[in-house]
C-alpha cells in the first residue's frame, strides 16, 4: 500500500517538474507545478509530516502559484514564449547549479543507502530526553515544540529575512513618479 | 499515513479493507449527496426568501411552493449545448468548472455533522474524515478554490472573463489572509486544530446554565474573531457585496461569460456550495457545532438514539440554515461595493484588525496563564496593541499628502 501511493506519487512530481520545464506555455506550467506541489504534499502525508503537507498545498500550491498565474495574466504574458537565447552566461550557471544539486542529492542519498537501517535521529521521530515520548503528542505539537524552542532563533531570523524582502520589495514598487502616493486598491484595479 | 486518520474510532481496528472501506465508501457518497441536494434546496431557498422580501412570489409552478424548480433548471441547463469559444484554451476551459467544485467539496469533509454512530458494527463519527490539520485543510481548500475561477477566466479568452478573473484572484487572495487570522483567533484558543476537537470544546452541557453554556461557543469569547471571519469568507466565496467576479454592470457575466450549459450550472453549484460550506465552517468553528441544548426528556439517556444522534444532527442544520439565511439577507439588502473599496478596506482595516485581534488574544490566554482576570488582561492587550497602532498610525502618510521619493 505504501509502496504504491509513493509510486504513484513520485511519478506525478516527477511528470509535473518535467511538466514545468517542457510545457512553452508559462499557464500549462504554472498548472504542472501546481500538480507537482499537491503530489509532493501527499508524500509529506505519508510519512506522517502531517503539517508540512498542509503548509506545502496552503503556502506553495495555493498562494504561490496563483501570484505566479495572476501576474502571467496581468503581464500578458500568456503567448507561445520564443525562446531568449541572449541569456547565454545564465544558462550556464543554470548548469552549473543543477549539476551541484545533483551532486547534493546524490551525496544525501548515497549516504542514506549505506547507512542502511542506521537509527533515525531526527527531532521528531527520536525520543525524547524529558522522557515524554513524542508518539504521545501529534505531529503539529510535536514540530510547533521543536520550532519554538530548540530552532526559534531560525524561526525568528527567517521571519525578520521575510519581512525584510516585503518591506523592500513595497519600497522599489511604490517609487511614484509624481510623488504622490497611490492607494493600492486603484494599483490593483 | 495511520496517524492522519487516528482520530475516528473507525480507524481503531485493522487496516483499511473490507467492510471498513465500505463505511468510507458510504460516508462520502452521502455527504456528497447531502451536499448536493442542499444546495437544490438553499438555491430554492434563496429565490424563495428573495423574493417574499421583495413582495413577489418566486418560483411557485413546479411542484409544492416550486420546489422543483432548481431541478427543473438542472435539468435544462444539463441538455443545453455547450459552446467552446474558438479562442478559447480547450483543456483548461474543460477543466476549470471542476477545478471550482472540487475544494467546496473538500472543505465540507472536515465538517462535524453529529456524534458517533454505529454503521455494519463499526462506530464511526458523522463526519467524512477528522483530520488533526483540519483547520488547516480548510484554509487550504480555500486557497484551492482560486484556480476554478482564475483559469476559467483566463481561458476564455476574451477581455471580460479575464477582468473578472483577475479580479477574483485578487479578492480572494486579499482576504485570505484575514480569513486565515479569525480561523487562528480561535485555534488559538482551542490548542488543536481538528474540527472534531474543537466542537468538543464548546459542548454543552444541561446542568450549567444557558449563558454559561453559550460562553463556551467561540463566538463569545472570539467575538471580533468571528466578525472578521464571516466578512471575509463572504469575500472569499464571492458573495454579494462582494460579487465583483460577476459584476454584471462592469464585467458582462465576469468569468462565466463564455460558459454555457452543464458547466456554467457546475460554476453555480460551486459558488452556493461554497456558501453552505462556509457556514457549515463557521457554525463549526464558533457555534459549537452539533452541540446544543437536549429538549428531549432525560429518559431516552443522554447518548440515547435521539439525543445521541438525531438532535446534535438537527441543531447543526438549524445553525447553517441560520447562517445561510443570513446571507440571502445580505443578498437581498446589501448593494456591491466598489473595487477599490473592497481592496481598502481588506488590505488597511480587515487584516490589521485581524491581526490585532491575534495579538490581544494571545495577550489574553497567556495573561490568564499567570492567573489574570480575563476582563483586566483583556483592557491591557487592547490598551498596548492599540497604542502600538497608533504610532504606526502616526508614521504613515496621510491620503493626498506627498511622500519623499526612495532614493
Amino acid at each position: 500500500m505504501e509502496a504504491i501511493v509513493f509510486f504513484i506519487f513520485s511519478g506525478l512530481v516527477l511528470s509535473g517538474a518535467l511538466g514545468v520545464v517542457l510545457f512553452r506555455h508559462p499557464v500549462y506550467s504554472a498548472l504542472s507545478l501546481v500538480a507537482a506541489m499537491i503530489s509532493v504534499a501527499v508524500l509529506f502525508l505519508q510519512q506522517d509530516a502531517d503539517l508540512v503537507a498542509i503548509v506545502q498545498i496552503v503556502v506553495y500550491a495555493s498562494a504561490i502559484t496563483v501570484l505566479f498565474l495572476f501576474v502571467i495574466m496581468l503581464l500578458g504574458v500568456d503567448k507561445r514564449e520564443e525562446r531568449d537565447t541572449s541569456f547565454k552566461s545564465a544558462r550556464i550557471v543554470a548548469v552549473l547549479l543543477g549539476i551541484l544539486m545533483l551532486v547534493g542529492l546524490g551525496t544525501i542519498a548515497g549516504r542514506e543507502l549505506s547507512a542502511g537501517t542506521a537509527p533515525q535521529t531526527h527531532p521528531l521521530t527520536a525520543p525524547a530526553t524529558d522522557g515524554v515520548a513524542p508518539a504521545d503528542e501529534g505531529n503539529v505539537e510535536a514540530l510547533a515544540k521543536v520550532l519554538f524552542t530548540d530552532y526559534i532563533w531560525a524561526v525568528e531570523a527567517v521571519s525578520v529575512m521575510l519581512v525584510i524582502a516585503v518591506v523592500g520589495s513595497v519600497v522599489l514598487a511604490r517609487r511614484s513618479r509624481s510623488g504622490v502616493a497611490r492607494s493600492s486598491g486603484e494599483a490593483l484595479a | 499515513m495511520n496517524a492522519l486518520f487516528a482520530a475516528d474510532p473507525l480507524f481503531n481496528g485493522d487496516g483499511l479493507w473490507g467492510s471498513i472501506f465500505v463505511v468510507v465508501l458510504l460516508k462520502v457518497v452521502i455527504a456528497f449527496v447531502v451536499l448536493l441536494v442542499s444546495v437544490m434546496l438553499y438555491i430554492w431557498g434563496m429565490r424563495k426568501w428573495i423574493a417574499d422580501m421583495q413582495n413577489r412570489t418566486g418560483p411557485a409552478n413546479a411542484g409544492p411552493f416550486g420546489i422543483l424548480q432548481t431541478l427543473a433548471d438542472g435539468i435544462k441547463l444539463f441538455f443545453k449545448e455547450q459552446s467552446i469559444p474558438s479562442s478559447a484554451d480547450k483543456p483548461i476551459f474543460r477543466l476549470a468548472p471542476y477545478l471550482s467544485i472540487l475544494p467546496a467539496f473538500l472543505m465540507f469533509c472536515v465538517i462535524p455533522v453529529g456524534g458517533k454512530i454505529n454503521v455494519l458494527g463499526h462506530e464511526t463519527y458523522l463526519q467524512v474524515v477528522d483530520l488533526p490539520i483540519g483547520a488547516m485543510f480548510i484554509l487550504g481548500c480555500s486557497g484551492i478554490a482560486v484556480y476554478g475561477v482564475m483559469l476559467a477566466g483566463w481561458s476564455s479568452g476574451s477581455k471580460y472573463p479575464l477582468l473578472g478573473s483577475v479580479r477574483a484572484s485578487a479578492q480572494m487572495l486579499s482576504y485570505e489572509a484575514a480569513f486565515g487570522l479569525g480561523i487562528l483567533s480561535v485555534l488559538m484558543r482551542a490548542g488543536t486544530m481538528s474540527t472534531r476537537e474543537i466542537v468538543n470544546q464548546q459542548s454543552w452541557t444541561n446542568t450549567d446554565g444557558i449563558l454559561q453554556n453559550l460562553s463556551n461557543f467561540y463566538v463569545v469569547p472570539a467575538a471580533l474573531g468571528f466578525v472578521i471571519f464571516i466578512i471575509a469568507a463572504i469575500a472569499e466565496t464571492n458573495h454579494p457585496p462582494f460579487d465583483f467576479v460577476e459584476a454584471e454592470q462592469e464585467l458582462v457575466g465576469g468569468f462565466v461569460t463564455e460558459y454555457s450549459g452543464i458547466r456554467f450550472a457546475i460554476f453555480f453549484l460551486a459558488e452556493f456550495m461554497n456558501i453552505i460550506t462556509m457556514s457549515a465552517v463557521a457554525v463549526t468553528l464558533f457555534l459549537g457545532g452539533p452541540n446544543g441544548p437536549m429538549f428531549m426528556p432525560a429518559r431516552f439517556g443522554q447518548s440515547g438514539w435521539v439525543n445521541g444522534t438525531v438532535v446534535p444532527i438537527l441543531w447543526f442544520v438549524g445553525k447553517v440554515l441560520l447562517l445561510t439565511f443570513g446571507t440571502v439577507w445580505l443578498r437581498a439588502s446589501v448593494p456591491r461595493l466598489r473595487y477599490d473599496q473592497l481592496m481598502a478596506f481588506g488590505w488597511k482595516w480587515l487584516i490589521e484588525l485581524a491581526v490585532l485581534w491575534v495579538l490581544v488574544t494571545a495577550g489574553i490566554l497567556v495573561l490568564g496563564d499567570r492567573g489574570w482576570n480575563p476582563a483586566a488582561a483583556g483592557v491591557l492587550s487592547f490598551g498596548i496593541a492599540g497604542a502600538a497602532y497608533g504610532l504606526l498610525y502616526l508614521c504613515m502618510p496621510k491620503s493626498g499628502e506627498t511622500v519623499e521619493e526612495f532614493r
